[in-house]
């Protein structure tokens, strides 16, 4: 007797499965003459400058945090959407308010531009100020 | 042994393995990533426990969640790799003493308690019952709830923010 999540372990193994022996087949099958240039990081043709491991921008880091926020409030949402439609109005209002407050929250968000991405601001030359410089 | 038992040690070694790799692990963005093996074992486990709410919510939440934050947290660090962290022993002969004590009292526990054995039956699911929960006893709780990942929301988002210049 299988319970739906015992269908989804199937699923992963299988998938677990498909990939060690598909990799493990072409170990055996391929040609392997390495050289330099193969085990450089591929970026686009031209030779890889400096180190990848660069810092990221902040704004990755607050855009996640958010995220963090909203995934923990659908996480509560399952459980509610599963039963609210016995409930009639009553059971749709307790979760309006609870998506309102939340979406109090998003309206502040979007208010202080933590949604903004912040971008460079690039000068773009202008004539007459290049014209004066020179003269 | 039966089926149960082999996916529960599966699980278990995934866990334990993994998260042997993230404290082993001189890189801190490969112990980051080890981290995932070790949130999806205990979402194994709580499958097999019968808590598939709880299940769903540490793939979703942790996996999910808060391992992306973690994995920026980490990349927004200046140095990555080269990092000096301290992996030598420190006072060997005091912490194998705590360590032994404790494992000795966790064991003893393990072998003297009678556990009250039953056999496996098919777990029901939760989620729905936990619903008419949230809607119908708890539902102060359930808009408490939301207040409080209002003040979540905005408390991060405000540390968070790049200073307005």
């Amino acid at each position: 007797m299988l319970t739906e999540f015992g269908k989804i372990f199937i699923f992963i193994l299988l998938a677990a499965i498909f990939v060690i022996i598909t990799l493990f087949i072409s170990k055996f099958v391929r040609p392997n003459r390495p050289t330099k240039e193969k085990y450089l990081t591929y970026e686009c043709g031209e030779n890889p400058q400096g180190s990848p491991w660069v810092q990221f921008n902040i704004r990755f880091y607050v855009v996640a945090l958010i995220f963090l926020i909203f995934d923990v409030e659908v996480v509560l949402l399952f459980p509610w959407a599963l039963a609210y439609q016995e409930y009639g109005i009553y059971g749709f209002v307790v979760g309006l308010i609870f998506l309102l407050v939340l979406g109090l929250g998003m309206a502040y968000e979007w208010r202080k531009g933590d949604l903004e991405w912040a971008r460079p601001q690039p000068k773009p030359p202008k004539l007459d100020e290049i014209l004066k410089t020179k003269s | 042994m039966t089926f149960y038992d082999i996916i529960f040690y599966l699980f278990a070694a995934i866990t334990l393995i993994s998260a042997l790799f993230v404290v082993s692990t001189r890189n801190i963005v490969y112990s980051a990533f080890y981290l995932l093996f070790t949130f999806f074992g205990v979402a194994g486990i709580y499958v097999l426990l019968g808590a598939d709410f709880i299940a769903v919510v540490q793939i979703m939440v942790y996996v999910g969640g808060i391992l992306i934050l973690l994995l920026f947290g980490v990349m927004l660090t200046n140095k990555i790799t080269n990092v000096e962290i301290r992996t030598g022993t420190v006072q060997l002969l005091p912490a194998a003493i705590g360590i032994g004590i404790f494992m000795g009292a966790v064991v003893a526990v393990m072998i003297w308690t009678e556990w009250k054995l039953e056999p496996a039956q098919i777990p029901l699911t939760t989620t729905k019952d936990i619903g008419h929960l949230l809607i119908t006893d708890y539902v102060l709780i359930f808009e408490l709830l939301g207040i409080l990942l209002l003040i979540a929301l905005i408390g991060a988002a405000s540390i968070a923010r790049r200073d307005q210049e």
